[in-house]
C-alpha cells in the first residue's frame, strides 16, 4: 500500500500595528539595532503590558475571513523559556482560550475545491533577534521586535501533499494581504510557517510527526516537506522509528537536520498572564469589524467567473492581488463590450511585459483607460490585434497616447476594398503554382495566401476583409 | 516633632511654623543617629533629599500647597524610583538603576512629597520577617533583637522610630500589614486594582498592592487618596472604581450600627494568648461605641496558607525569569557559555528564601503538576472569595488579629520556613480575595506591638477607615513610641 503525507502548518503571521503589541514603541522595520524599545519592551522591573487593541481587532479580522468561531472572552497565558533575546524570560500568548478558534481554508485540487480545517489563530508577542556573525567574539541582541505583535495560525492536520501545503499558504497569504492585517512579506520574516509532518499506509492511523521549524519561502517549504516525507519513508520502509522531533531545514544543503528531541523540548510551564485582564469584545463590536471586511480572494475568483465569463485560471490570475483585480475592473468599465478580451490582454499582454520589467501592476505605465482605448481600437478596426501588440510595445516605452502612436507610425489599418484587392492580385500573380494548386482542391492553401497578403501590407490590411476579397478572387 | 504625623506637619507647615527643609533636616538627622541601630534604610541621599524640600518650599511660595507640600516619605526598595538605586534588597540587581519613577511614586511627587530614602525589606519581598535582605535584617524599635515583621519591615521600623513619619509598603500576603501590627502603626492594603502596579517589582503580580504605613488612620487615608487612581499603564488598575472622600471618612467616632463579623478561623489554638486577649478587648471596645459584633465563619481558611504558597511563587517564578543577566543587574565572572551565565548569575544573585520559591513555582507550574497544584490552588482561591462574599451578608466589616504572634527573636525562624510562612496566616486569604484590609495597633503582648486587623468587601475601604478612626479616637495605642528614639522627652 502506498505512502501518504499527513501535514499541519502553524504561520507565525506579524500583524501590520503602527506600535507593539503591549508597549508604544515604534514597528518600523529595519530600524538601528534596540532604538525602537522602551522599558516595557526590554523587560525591566515592574514594567507591566497594556495590549494594543488594533492587533486584537485584526486578529479578529482575520478569524472572521476564515470563517472561524470569535471567542467573545479570550486569555492570555506566559510561556516561559529563557532565551537572551526574551527579555521578560516568557513570552506573553494565547494558550487556553486564543482569540479564535475552528475555522477553515477551501483550495483548489486536481480532484476540485478542498476544505482544510483552522483549528486557531492566537496572539502573541515576537522576541527579539540574537545576532552571532560579527567582527567581535560576542552574540548581539536586537530587541527592536520584541513585543512585535503576531498571530499564529494553526492548521488541522488536513493537507495530504506539499502541494495542498503550499495552495493553502498561499490561499492563507492572499487573505491575509487582502484584509491588510499584515505586510506578509516573507524576506523580512512577516510570514513564517513551521511545518509538522508525518506519513503513514493509507487509511492507517497517524504517525510520528516532526516540526520543520521556521521557514520562510514557498520553494523551501515544498522542498522541506517533500524532503521529511522522505526521510521518514525510508527510515520506515528500513524497519526504523521516526522520532519525534524538531527539525530546521537547511535551504543551502537541502536538507534538514535535527534541532532538538521531544526529551529536550522545552516544559513551557503555560499559566495564566496576571497582569492581563481576558480579551473581552462584544457581538456588536464583532458584528462592526465584519462589516469592515473587503471582499476575499475566493468571492472575486467566483464574482469574475460569473459576472465576466472568465475561465477560472483567468480569474485567478487576475484576482492574485487587489490592485490587479481592481485594475481589471477599471479596465472593463472602460472597454465592457468585451471582458473576456480584456482579461486575456490584461492578464496575456500587460502582465507579460511588465514582468519582464520587473514591475507589478502598480507600477504600470499604461492605465486602465489606456488599455481600453487601445482594445476600442481594435474594435473599431482602426487596427489589428497583431498591430496592437506593436502599439502597447510603444505605450510602454513612450507612455504616449493609442492614436498618437497609430497616427505617427501609420498603423492605421487598410479596409479599402480597391488597395486590398491590388495587394491579392499582386500575391497570386506571384504564386501562380500555389493558385493552381488551390484551385485543385488543396483549400489548406488558403491560409497560405491571407498570410502573404498580410505580410506584403506589413501587417495593416483588415483580416475580415483580406478573408472575404479572397475567397471571392479566387473564387 | 519627631513622632508627629503626617496631619501635624502638614498644619505646621501650612501655618508657616516650619518649612519643608527644616521637617527634612529633623528625620535626616534622626536617621544618621538611629539608622545604624535598625538598618532601616538601605538607601538615603541627603542631598536630593534636601534638594526635593527646597523646591516644594519654593514650590508652596510660588503656587500654594499640594496635598502632600514638604511631607517626607520614606519608600520601600521595591518601589522603582529615578536618580538612585532599585534594588529589590537583592545582589541580583546590583548596580540597577530604574530610569523611571513607578507611577505611585509619581502621584507622590506631583502631589509635593519628600521622598527621604529607599527601605530595607525582605529580598523580593519574599519574607515575613525581613531577614532575607541582601543588605541584612531589620531591627524591631520595640526590641532589637526582635524582627520587625516583613517584607515591608524597613518601613514599618522606620516609622516605628519616626525616622520619617510615613512609608510605603506592598503587601503580597501581609507585608503591610503584618510589619504594621508587629510595629505598632496603621498599614493598609487597598483593594486590588485600587493602586497602580506599575513600576513596582513584581513578585505575585495578582496580590501585590503598594499601600501606605503611618501613626494613624488619617495619615493612611492621606497617602492612599494620592496613590490609588486608574493608570492606564497597568491593565489590572481599575478604571471606574468606587471612590468616596479619604479623609472625610477618617471622622467617625463611632461604631453605631456596624456589624463586624468575628470569624472563629482567625481565633485558633495555637496563637498567643496574649495577642488573643487584646483582640478580644478591642473587640469589646467596638461594642461600647456602638457595634454589634456577630460570630461568623470563613471556612476555607485553613487552606489559605497553602494556596497562597503555590500561586505565589508560580507567578513569581516566572516574574523572577527576567533577571537573566542579559540586560542589568549581576552578572558572574567568566561565563563559560549562555547557561552558565544563567545558572551562575543567577544562584550567586538570588538568595535561598527566592531561589526556594522560585523552584517552588517552577515545580507547581510544570507539566503534569499544574492541575494538581495551580489549578487547585486557583479554586481554592475562588472558595476563599466566595467565604468573604457569603460573610458580607451577615456583617459590613470583619475584624481579626493581623498576625498570631507578636514579633520573634531575629533568627528564630530563619531555618524553618513552614512555621515561617505561618506568620500570614491571618493576612493571607484578604490578598487571595483581592480585598481591603487594615491593621492597626490595639495593644500590647510581652511588651510588644499586637495588630487588629479590618477587612471590607472590595472597594469599601471607607468603612475600615471609618471603623478604624472610631476605635482610634477611643483607644490610645497609637500614640505609643518605642524607648531609646528620642520619644520620651
Amino acid at each position: 500500500m502506498s505512502w501518504e503525507m499527513v501535514i499541519g502548518l502553524e504561520v507565525h503571521c506579524q500583524i501590520n500595528t503602527k506600535t507593539k503589541a503591549f508597549c508604544g514603541c515604534s514597528t518600523e522595520f529595519g530600524a538601528e539595532p534596540n532604538s525602537q524599545t522602551c522599558p516595557v519592551c526590554l523587560g525591566m522591573p515592574g514594567q507591566l503590558p497594556v495590549l494594543n487593541d488594533v492587533a486584537a481587532k485584526k486578529t479578529i479580522l482575520t478569524g472572521l475571513a476564515i470563517n472561524a468561531n470569535i471567542n467573545l472572552e479570550s486569555k492570555f497565558d506566559r510561556k516561559n523559556y529563557f532565551y537572551p533575546d526574551l527579555p521578560k524570560g516568557y513570552q506573553i500568548s494565547q494558550f487556553a482560550v486564543p482569540v479564535v478558534e475552528g475555522g477553515y481554508i477551501d483550495i483548489p485540487t486536481p480532484d476540485g475545491e478542498k476544505r482544510l480545517g483552522v483549528t486557531r489563530i492566537h496572539m502573541e508577542e515576537d522576541a527579539g533577534k540574537s545576532m552571532h556573525e560579527g567582527l567581535d567574539a560576542v552574540s548581539h541582541i536586537d530587541l527592536n521586535r520584541s513585543g512585535i505583535p503576531l498571530m499564529e495560525i494553526v492548521s488541522e492536520p488536513d493537507m495530504r501533499s506539499a502541494d495542498e501545503a503550499i495552495a493553502y499558504l498561499k490561499q492563507l497569504h492572499q487573505i491575509i494581504k487582502f484584509l491588510g492585517v499584515s505586510g506578509a512579506d516573507m524576506e523580512k520574516g512577516q510570514f513564517r510557517c513551521d511545518a509538522n509532518v508525518s506519513v503513514r499506509r493509507k487509511g492507517e492511523p497517524f504517525g510520528t510527526r516532526t516540526e520543520m521549524k521556521n521557514m520562510n519561502s514557498f520553494r523551501f517549504i515544498k522542498q522541506a516537506i517533500e524532503f521529511e516525507a522522505l526521510r521518514q519513508i525510508e527510515i520506515l520502509e528500513d524497519g526504523g522509528e521516526v522520532k519525534q522531533e524538531s527539525r530546521l531545514w537547511d535551504s543551502v544543503k537541502n536538507e534538514s537536520r535535527s534541532m532538538r528531541s521531544k526529551e529536550e523540548a522545552h516544559d513551557y510551564r503555560y499559566f495564566p498572564e496576571p497582569d492581563l485582564p481576558p480579551l473581552r469584545v462584544t457581538q456588536e463590536e464583532v458584528d462592526a469589524i465584519k462589516a469592515s471586511m473587503p471582499e476575499l480572494p475566493n468571492q472575486l475568483r467566483k464574482r469574475f467567473e460569473t459576472e465576466f465569463g472568465l475561465s477560472a485560471y483567468d480569474a485567478d490570475v487576475l484576482t492574485q492581488t487587489q490592485s490587479l483585480a481592481q485594475w481589471y475592473e477599471a479596465l472593463v468599465a472602460a472597454h465592457p463590450a468585451n471582458p473576456k478580451q480584456c482579461a486575456n490582454w490584461l492578464a496575456n499582454e500587460l502582465l507579460g511585459r511588465l514582468k519582464e520589467l520587473n514591475k507589478d501592476i502598480t507600477e504600470s505605465p499604461i492605465s486602465a483607460k489606456g488599455l481600453a482605448s487601445l482594445l476600442d481600437r481594435i474594435a473599431d478596426n482602426t487596427i489589428s490585434g497583431k498591430i496592437a501588440k506593436d502599439v502597447l510595445d510603444a505605450m510602454m516605452e513612450s507612455g504616449k497616447d493609442v492614436d498618437v502612436i497609430i497616427e505617427e507610425k501609420g498603423l492605421k489599418q487598410v479596409s479599402d476594398t480597391g488597395a486590398i484587392d491590388a495587394m491579392i492580385q499582386e500575391v497570386l500573380d506571384a504564386n501562380p503554382g500555389q493558385v493552381e494548386a488551390y484551385k485543385g482542391g488543396q483549400d489548406r492553401l488558403f491560409g497560405f495566401f491571407v498570410g502573404q497578403v498580410m505580410k506584403a501590407s506589413k501587417g495593416k490590411a483588415n483580416p475580415a476583409m483580406v478573408n472575404q476579397r479572397l475567397k471571392e478572387l479566387l473564387g | 516633632m519627631p513622632f508627629s504625623t503626617l496631619t501635624d506637619i502638614q498644619a505646621k507647615l501650612n501655618a508657616g511654623e516650619t518649612t519643608a527643609v527644616q521637617v527634612a533636616q529633623t528625620y535626616l538627622d534622626r536617621i544618621a543617629t538611629y539608622n545604624d541601630d535598625l538598618n532601616a534604610f538601605v538607601h538615603i541621599d541627603p542631598k536630593n533629599v534636601l534638594a526635593q524640600a527646597e523646591a516644594s518650599d519654593a514650590y508652596r511660595k510660588e503656587h500654594g500647597a499640594r496635598p502632600l507640600e514638604g511631607l517626607p516619605i520614606a519608600v520601600k526598595d521595591i518601589f522603582c524610583t529615578q536618580n538612585g538605586p532599585t534594588r529589590c534588597c537583592s545582589n541580583i540587581l546590583e548596580g540597577f538603576e530604574a530610569p523611571y519613577d513607578a507611577h505611585v511614586i509619581t502621584r507622590l511627587r506631583e502631589a509635593g512629597a519628600v521622598l527621604v530614602g529607599k527601605t530595607n525589606m525582605d529580598e523580593f519581598a519574599m519574607g515575613s520577617s525581613s531577614e532575607t535582605s541582601a543588605f541584612g535584617g531589620v531591627q524591631n524599635p520595640w526590641n532589637t533583637d526582635c524582627i520587625p515583621g516583613g517584607s515591608s519591615g524597613g518601613s514599618a521600623a522606620a516609622v516605628a522610630a519616626a525616622l520619617t513619619p510615613a512609608a510605603l509598603g506592598t503587601d503580597t500576603g501581609g507585608s503591610i500589614r503584618q510589619p504594621a501590627s508587629l510595629t505598632g502603626l496603621v498599614g493598609l492594603k487597598p483593594t486590588y486594582g485600587r493602586v497602580s502596579r506599575r513600576g513596582i517589582i513584581a513578585f505575585a503580580s495578582s496580590l501585590d498592592q503598594a499601600g501606605p504605613m503611618t501613626r494613624t488612620v488619617k495619615d493612611a487615608a492621606l497617602l492612599t487618596s494620592i496613590m490609588s487612581g486608574h493608570d492606564a499603564g497597568d491593565a489590572t488598575s481599575v478604571a471606574d472604581a468606587p471612590s468616596f472622600d479619604w479623609l472625610a471618612a477618617c471622622e467617625a467616632k463611632d461604631m453605631k450600627g456596624l456589624r463586624i463579623g468575628k470569624p472563629k478561623e482567625y481565633f485558633i489554638d495555637g496563637m498567643d494568648e496574649e495577642v488573643r486577649t487584646q483582640v478580644e478587648t478591642a473587640l469589646k471596645k467596638c461594642q461600647d461605641l456602638g457595634a454589634e459584633i456577630v460570630d461568623i465563619s470563613l471556612p476555607h481558611t485553613e487552606y489559605a496558607v497553602a494556596a497562597y504558597y503555590v500561586i505565589a511563587p508560580s507567578e513569581a517564578s516566572t516574574n523572577l525569569s527576567r533577571y537573566d543577566a542579559v540586560r542589568f543587574g549581576h552578572r558572574c565572572d567568566n561565563p563559560e557559555d549562555l547557561e552558565d551565565m544563567y545558572a551562575r548569575s543567577r544562584d550567586e544573585g538570588f538568595g535561598s528564601e527566592v531561589k526556594r520559591r522560585i523552584l517552588t513555582g517552577t515545580f507547581a507550574l510544570s507539566s503534569g503538576y499544574y492541575d494538581a497544584y495551580y489549578l487547585k490552588a486557583q479554586q481554592v482561591r475562588t472558595l476563599i472569595s466566595q467565604d468573604f462574599k457569603a460573610a458580607f451578608e451577615q456583617v459590613d466589616i470583619i475584624a481579626t488579629p493581623t498576625s498570631p504572634i507578636p514579633a520573634f527573636k531575629s533568627g528564630e525562624k530563619t531555618d524553618d520556613p513552614l512555621t515561617m510562612y505561618l506568620s500570614d496566616i491571618f493576612t493571607i486569604a484578604v490578598n487571595l480575595a483581592g480585598l481591603p484590609g487594615l491593621s492597626q495597633p490595639c495593644g500590647f503582648a510581652q511588651d510588644l506591638p499586637v495588630g487588629l486587623q479590618w477587612i471590607a468587601p472590595a472597594w469599601q475601604e471607607d468603612k475600615i477607615l471609618a471603623a478604624a478612626s472610631a476605635y482610634e479616637s477611643a483607644t490610645d495605642w497609637h500614640n505609643q513610641y518605642p524607648k531609646g528614639f528620642g520619644g520620651e522627652s
